[in-house]
């Protein structure tokens, strides 16, 4: 390393250089991109509520999306309306989908009116309401989209998340997981329960689908938590609404 | 090895074995537990510090007569981190699906030892073919021990393989389970990636005496 290098006013020099230069980088990278990303992002939305309502290209044990070229024309043809709770006002908006769950939790920490959405899709002439729902999980956010019939018995679910641990907390979006809570009732003698992802479960084939309990996968305690303690309290957002569908 | 002279080659072929990146200096332990209980994990992991290592090494030694001593890992970091950021990015692009799947890699990639390790102890005082060769060649050696830690971890843990049944169903109690054979939980948690890598280790030092210290 030669001398030059070495002083004080090449460092300060070369560190304001290499800030501006890889700045630069990040940022024309970032938002040449960013209409590609967005997109992405948008079916990704699609792809996961059409999920939830069955409408997805499974096999056997693997969860699969519908295709990314066909997702518009089945969101389309599936979802026969998207609607936005603000207390006690229902409105229907068909971007409903685009509504950031995140965004409103914040608000409604801040004393806002939160915006709950709700789509609701017909498949083989059943009706399924599907709520995203977001929460904790052990090292970041996990987040759900839950469709129920109208007496809030579950048909299907899609759960994802954002840095769980690999083979263990991660394991929250395999099929295993996410099939078990499918029949599972969120109600309970005529209040609000969820579902607890129990260690204790002692139903390993789930055929007890009123006990309010799905198996917990092992080593990830804090993520199943999570994801109880998500579908505890951000489920029961809706249970307002469902008591006018009867 | 035609394309390479023997100097060259033993950059790709010691990170293999005698300087295994993991259990001879010691560097990637902390990915080496986090994601290792699967092995499509650890194949995703193995693959993308292939990539950010081998160009990382190159772009480090490119400019390793220009960097001040004195902000060289700053510079280091800023530069792995780039890397990582914009590869992100253009997979979020260009291929969304693949980029979800490495989400939780990306983060541990930029912390990664391995990458650190390799650009100060290598790439700073070479030019940039055999820095690039050096980065492959402790990129496969992390990689191998990574790959045979998830092989055993998925295996004795869960009973599958890339997801797949192989030693059949827990609950249908078919295959090995019909035999009263249960998964080992310990081999999902952590400290179990510790004890395997510690195996391996066993395994290679009495195998080969000279890696035995005093």
């Amino acid at each position: 390393m030669s001398k030059r290098t070495d002083s004080n006013g090449y460092t300060l020099l070369f560190a304001i250089g290499m800030v501006l230069i890889v700045g630069a980088l990040l940022a024309f990278t970032a938002s040449s991109l960013r209409p590609m990303i967005d997109a992405n992002k948008r079916i990704e939305k699609q792809q996961n509520i059409l999920y939830a309502m069955g409408v997805n290209d499974n096999d056997e044990s693997s969860a699969v999306f519908v295709s990314k070229d066909k997702v518009a024309g089945e969101f389309a043809k599936y979802i026969k309306k998207q609607l936005v709770i603000e207390g006690d006002k229902i409105t229907e908006n068909t971007e409903a989908y685009l509504i950031n769950v995140k965004k409103e939790q914040t608000a409604a920490k801040a004393g806002n009116v939160r915006k709950l959405p709700l789509f609701v899709g017909e498949k083989d002439g059943k009706t399924f309401y599907i709520a995203p729902i977001r929460g904790k999980g052990l090292w970041d956010a996990v987040w759900a989209y839950v469709a129920m019939d109208k007496n809030m018995v579950v048909q299907g679910a899609f759960f994802d998340h954002k840095g769980e641990t690999p083979g263990l907390g991660a394991n929250i979006k395999q099929r295993y997981f996410m099939d078990d809570f499918i029949g599972e009732d969120l109600m309970n003698n005529g209040s609000f329960k969820g579902i607890k992802v129990s260690k204790s479960n002692n139903d390993p084939k789930n055929e007890d689908k009123n006990d309010n309990e799905v198996d917990a996968i092992a080593g990830a305690t804090i993520t199943g938590d999570g994801v109880a303690a998500m579908i505890k309290s951000e489920l029961g957002l809706y249970v307002p609404y469902f008591k006018t569908l009867k | 090895m035609g394309l390479l002279s023997k100097k060259d080659a033993v950059l790709i072929t010691d990170p293999l074995l005698d300087n295994n990146p993991i259990t001879i200096q010691v560097l990637g332990i902390c990915s080496a537990l986090a994601i290792t209980a699967e092995l499509k994990a650890s194949i995703v992991m193995a693959v993308s510090v292939l990539f950010v290592l081998g160009i990382g090494n190159v772009v480090i030694s490119l400019m390793r007569n220009i960097i001040p001593s004195k902000i060289r890992i700053i510079v280091q970091l800023i530069v792995v981190a780039a890397l990582v950021i914009i590869v992100d990015q253009v997979l979020k692009a260009f291929a969304y699906e693949l980029s979800k799947t490495l989400s939780v890699f990306v983060g541990l990639i930029i912390t990664n030892c391995i990458i650190m390790g390799r650009f100060e102890a290598f790439a700073l005082g070479n030019g940039p073919w055999r820095s690039f060769l050096d980065g492959i060649g402790n990129a496969l050696g992390y990689g191998a021990i990574l790959i045979a830690v998830g092989f055993f971890r998925e295996l004795l843990g869960s009973g599958t393989l890339l997801g797949f049944k192989v030693l059949g169903d827990p609950i249908e109690l078919t295959g090995l389970y019909a035999f009263g054979y249960e998964n080992n939980g310990f081999m999902l948690l952590s400290p179990m990636a510790l004890i395997v890598v510690g195996i391996i280790i066993w395994i290679q030092r009495s195998r080969n005496k000279a890696l035995i210290e005093d």
